[in-house]
């Protein structure tokens, strides 16, 4: 029985952590879990765009010769098909899931930097949809998702559509690495009292070495996109070889953030794995510690492949062989967690549910995926394959099933907490299903194709080059995900209203996002808690529960250290407000009129300091408040 | 077949969908076709016509062997796993007791499996250096040369031979002798490009500002298509050359033909007519090796047009109506293409073909 002290108090706490209501609460919201949802459809939103392009492509390739699609369209369906998977879907999906998912798995209230947080949403959104716009004016870029110079010079694409196109890689970069940022900071500062970095959950460790990752890679593709930029706009030659620039430079900068961009969306969806395989095993997983050393030392590797996507260039034989050695070897820690997995999977007791289907979906396709990877790291093999469709099919392999695939199993897993409600299991079999048959048939004939010769990137192929009866084949196959992915839509929609009703534990699973309520309140904890396990949840309760003391009437958390997560302070988060969305704006403005001007970037940047300014400007009630509450230790 | 196929969808008639359907699995299920019965030359990486793709062919064979064998053992103990652990619901126990013996099993096997994938993975990177080196080994002695020009979206090819001294220049058609090499030196002046032939060998990209070295030797006659493998913008599709490999008497034959002058029409004729049309509206951009007409290296050399088998970089058959298509409106059969549309009345088009023809 509650007393009406403790029902004052978690109102209180509520309107503490609550976001505005109405206009301004869509325009002012911090709340991880606001800023989260609005992250999440988005990114789905650009998954179903680039996947009616994807529709687009194999229409016209379903027969030789066709003109469905002009070659002019066809490249700018392409580029766009590739560019939205990759940069507005594939990776801020995941650092989506990781914002909502991150504070309640460490039982933490808030991310940290939550304004910066919604900062980083308004870019991603407004870089993603400049995209588009620029698209459906017919002004999209058509120099493929990787914009080879001097292809992408201004000498050979005058119009504006590669300005828009790396303009929007500055958008997502400046948005992946501000939650980077956060993410890194929420994992080591944030976890509740007693979550050493031994008790943390995988899918916390995948995160966290994302997001180092991700400070790591994304500099070198801020330098080439910049240089690209400069050199179309200014004429700075970096990529101009008549003048001394460099053509390859291009190609290691981008491959050097590209290739550990493969594991930016891989690594995450890892912890979905290990996760759910736990659940509904109904055990730990085995061999925790190989797991994580297994995460940092993917992170690592995956630094040191990226010329694997050159080896037909004119690079010394010796040094690609090193780099197929470091190809190979990048195998094995992906291996060592799927022998986890599988061991986890052979002792436990399985609760066979549709999250675990698209798990077991994910060994299959992902081990496929891998090991035509494997061929791809050979240096031989690759003279053959590269830029095939083998090579297609194998990058859909890795991403669909590495990724998307657990994708799913993971909202399936998860969407009771976001909502309340459970997913139909009916319809979500069906679409496991459909899915998987429909993903091999579309995929696995392009392995085919590209043994038998067919380039990828050709609008069209000739009748009598023998590849009419696979490319059909595959199309057929993209239709049927394209249904399957219209059967989770429908899911979605109705169980947000009117499926089952979760509960807080819909599925006694361990890990502390499923202590709380679904949806989690505000605050997401009402105390926060004190862990003892890996598997809080799992274990007897054990004494102390939980912190007592924060304060209901501010936004106030508690920092821990990192290895131990020892107390170490309070905080105060800020409230919310509209700053990070104007700043945005003004941001954006920057962005967009630095295509068309150079000048843009001294004009445009008052706006952007005037908002940054309003932004941190301190108010006096709050600094005195904080002074008032400051205890010694 | 395809057109049969694309009837059949069209018709949407249920009972012809089904059949094209089953023929299409039947098809791919059936080998593949041999490269001597497609019309347009092979372009396939598992028909290996010279000794370097059968090299590649011959790793790709291994590795798929180990690969296939890691796929069923791994997806098959996962399948063992799932068939034979025992069903548990939301309401059962978890299992989180202090890790005992069985824990250890597990961990073992885990690290066994471990092992067994380090050893496949050095054998995988064994079996790559010692194909690399079979391919750097290809001897080259009195090897053709032949400079290679990526343009978009066409290939530019000049032909010297240290053995006979024969210099000539070609355009998206080379020719080799069978069983000796040809060191191919590539540029590109605008965009990359990437020479494909995946019967002779695997591809090497044509970079700006560098020079690329491939070597090539075809082993067995015949007509081997290849493609541009680096997405070069608008036409990258249609950016395709032949390689026709002939036997050695042949191809002697072939050379020397190419490095004859072009003829002089008889004066008076519907050639000379034609001749004179070519220097009117094409030799700003094409060269003839006869004078009157110059050097120009903007499009094609045309010099021996007529002994080629394609126009337009492998796009249409050199055929007299293509070729008088693609004279009058190049633009809208390859757009974005550098040739402009040609005005020309009736009668010049009809003595320009002529000439064209004469050009063997």
């Amino acid at each position: 029985m509650k007393t009406k002290a403790v029902i004052d108090d978690l109102a209180e706490l509520e309107t503490t952590w609550a976001d505005p209501p109405g206009w301004m609460g869509v325009i002012s919201a911090v709340n991880h879990k606001t800023i989260s949802c609005r992250f999440m459809v988005a990114t789905f939103a650009f998954f179903v765009a680039g996947g009616l392009l994807a529709l687009l492509i194999r229409l016209q390739l379903a027969l030789p010769s066709a003109t469905f699609l002009s070659a002019e369209k066809y490249n700018q369906i392409f580029t766009m098909h590739g560019t939205t998977m990759m940069f507005l879907f594939a990776v801020p999906v995941m650092q989506a899931i990781a914002i909502y998912l991150v504070p309640l798995m460490i039982g933490a209230r808030s991310v940290a930097f939550p304004r910066m947080n919604a900062f980083a949403f308004w870019i991603f959104l407004f870089g993603g949809v400049m995209l588009y716009v620029a698209f459906f004016f017919d002004r999209g870029p058509d120099t493929g998702w990787f914009a080879y110079v001097p292809l992408s010079s201004f000498k050979y694409s005058p119009g504006k559509g590669v300005d828009f196109w790396a303009q929007m890689i500055t958008f997502t970069e400046v948005s992946a690495m501000m939650e980077a940022i956060v993410l890194i900071t929420t994992i080591l500062k944030m976890r509740a009292p007693g979550m050493s970095l031994a008790r943390m959950p995988l899918f916390v460790w995948g995160v966290l070495v994302t997001s180092v990752m991700v400070l790591f890679a994304l500099p070198a593709v801020v330098l080439a996109s910049t240089a690209l930029i400069t050199d179309r706009l200014v004429d700075t030659r970096f990529y101009a070889p008549e003048h001394g620039g460099d053509v390859l430079l291009w190609q290691h900068l981008f491959w050097f953030f590209g290739h550990p961009e493969v594991y930016l969306i891989f690594i995450p969806p890892l912890g979905f794995i290990s996760s759910i395989v736990a659940t509904f095993a109904r055990r730990p997983i085995v061999g925790y510690r190989a797991m994580v050393i297994a995460l940092i030392a993917t992170g690592f590797l995956a630094f040191g492949l990226w010329v694997h996507h050159m080896f037909a260039t004119d690079l010394p034989p010796l040094g690609k062989i090193f780099f197929t050695a470091a190809s190979l070897m990048i195998a094995l820690p992906t291996a060592v967690q799927i022998f986890c997995w599988i061991a986890t999977l052979w002792s436990g007791r399985l609760w066979l549910r549709t999250p675990l289907l698209f798990i077991l979906g994910f060994f299959a396709i992902l081990l496929l995926g891998g090991l035509t990877g494997l061929m791809l790291a050979s240096v031989p093999l690759d003279l053959q394959l590269h830029d095939t469709y083998f090579v297609v099919a194998h990058l859909h392999y890795v991403l669909l099933g590495g990724a998307v695939f657990p994708l799913f199993g993971a909202f399936y897993y998860w969407f009771p907490k976001f909502t309340g409600r459970m997913l139909s299991e009916t319809l979500g079999r069906w679409q496991f299903g459909l899915f998987f048959i429909a993903f091999n048939v579309a995929f696995f004939p392009m392995h085919i194709l590209g043994l038998q010769g067919m380039p990828r990137r050709v609008y069209t192929y000739p009748a009598d080059a023998g590849w009419t009866g696979l490319n059909l084949l595959s199309s057929i196959g993209a239709l049927g995900i394209a249904v399957s992915v219209l059967l989770f839509i429908i899911n979605v929609m109705r169980s947000w209203r009117g499926g089952a009703l979760a509960g807080a534990d819909p599925w006694s699973a361990g890990t502390l996002e499923w202590s709380v309520a679904s949806p989690p309140p505000s605050a997401n904890f009402n105390v926060v808690p004190v862990v003892h396990a890996l598997d809080p949840l799992w274990e007897p309760p054990a004494s102390p529960s939980h912190v007592t003391g924060l304060s209901t009437r501010y936004r106030e958390i508690l920092i821990t250290s990192i290895v131990d997560a020892d107390l170490d302070h309070r905080l105060w988060l800020p409230a919310s407000t509209p700053w990070p969305f104007i700043a945005a704006i003004a941001t954006t403005i920057l962005f967009i009129g630095s295509i068309f001007s150079p000048w843009a970037v001294v004009w445009a940047m008052l706006p952007v300091a005037a908002a940054c300014t309003l932004w941190f400007w301190p108010e006096r009630g709050m600094t005195e408040q904080r002074a008032a509450t400051e205890v010694a230790p | 077949m395809s057109d049969y196929y694309a009837a059949a969808i069209i018709r949407g008639n249920a009972r012809h969908v089904a059949l094209a359907i089953a023929c299409l699995l039947l098809e791919t299920a059936a080998p593949l076709p041999s490269h001597a019965q497609t019309a347009i030359g092979a372009q396939n990486a598992v028909h290996p016509g010279g000794i370097q793709a059968a090299h590649i062919l011959q790793l790709w064979n291994g590795t798929l062997a180990l690969c296939l064998l890691v796929f069923v053992a791994v997806l098959g103990a996962c399948l063992i796993a799932v068939w034979r652990a025992p069903r548990g619901t939301g309401t059962t126990e978890p299992d989180v007791g202090a890790p005992g013996a069985r824990e250890q099993r597990l961990l073992r096997a885990v690290r066994w499996s471990a092992i067994f994938a380090a050893a496949g993975l050095i054998s995988l990177l064994a079996g790559n250096i010692f194909t690399g080196r079979a391919l750097a080994e290809l001897p080259a002695e009195n090897a053709l040369r032949i400079e290679l020009h990526g343009h978009s979206w066409w290939w530019e090819a000049r032909y010297h031979d240290p053995l006979t001294a024969q210099r000539f220049a070609t355009a998206n058609e080379l020719h080799l002798p069978v069983g000796r090499a040809a060191i191919i030196t590539m540029h590109s002046d605008d965009v990359i490009h990437s020479l494909w032939v995946p019967n002779l060998h695997g591809k090497l990209d044509l970079i700006p500002g560098r020079t690329t070295e491939i070597r090539l030797r075809a082993d067995h006659a015949g007509l081997y298509r290849g493609q541009c493998a680096e997405f070069c913008g608008l036409q990258h599709t249609m950016m395709a050359l032949l390689v026709v490999a002939d036997p050695p008497t042949e191809y002697a034959r072939w050379a020397e033909r190419q490095t004859r002058q072009a003829p002089q029409p008889p004066g008076g004729s519907i050639v000379q007519h034609g001749q004179q049309i070519f220097l009117h509206q094409c030799a700003q951009c094409h060269a003839i090796n006869t004078p009157p007409a110059g050097a120009a290296t903007i499009g094609p050399d045309l010099t021996h047009l007529a002994s080629r088998q394609t126009i337009a970089a492998g796009m249409l058959p050199n055929k007299r109506g293509y070729l008088a298509g693609w004279i009058v409106d190049a633009p809208s059969i390859k757009p974005g293409v550098q040739m402009p549309a040609i005005k020309l009345a009736p009668d010049d088009l009809q003595a320009l073909l002529a000439y064209l023809e004469t050009l063997l």
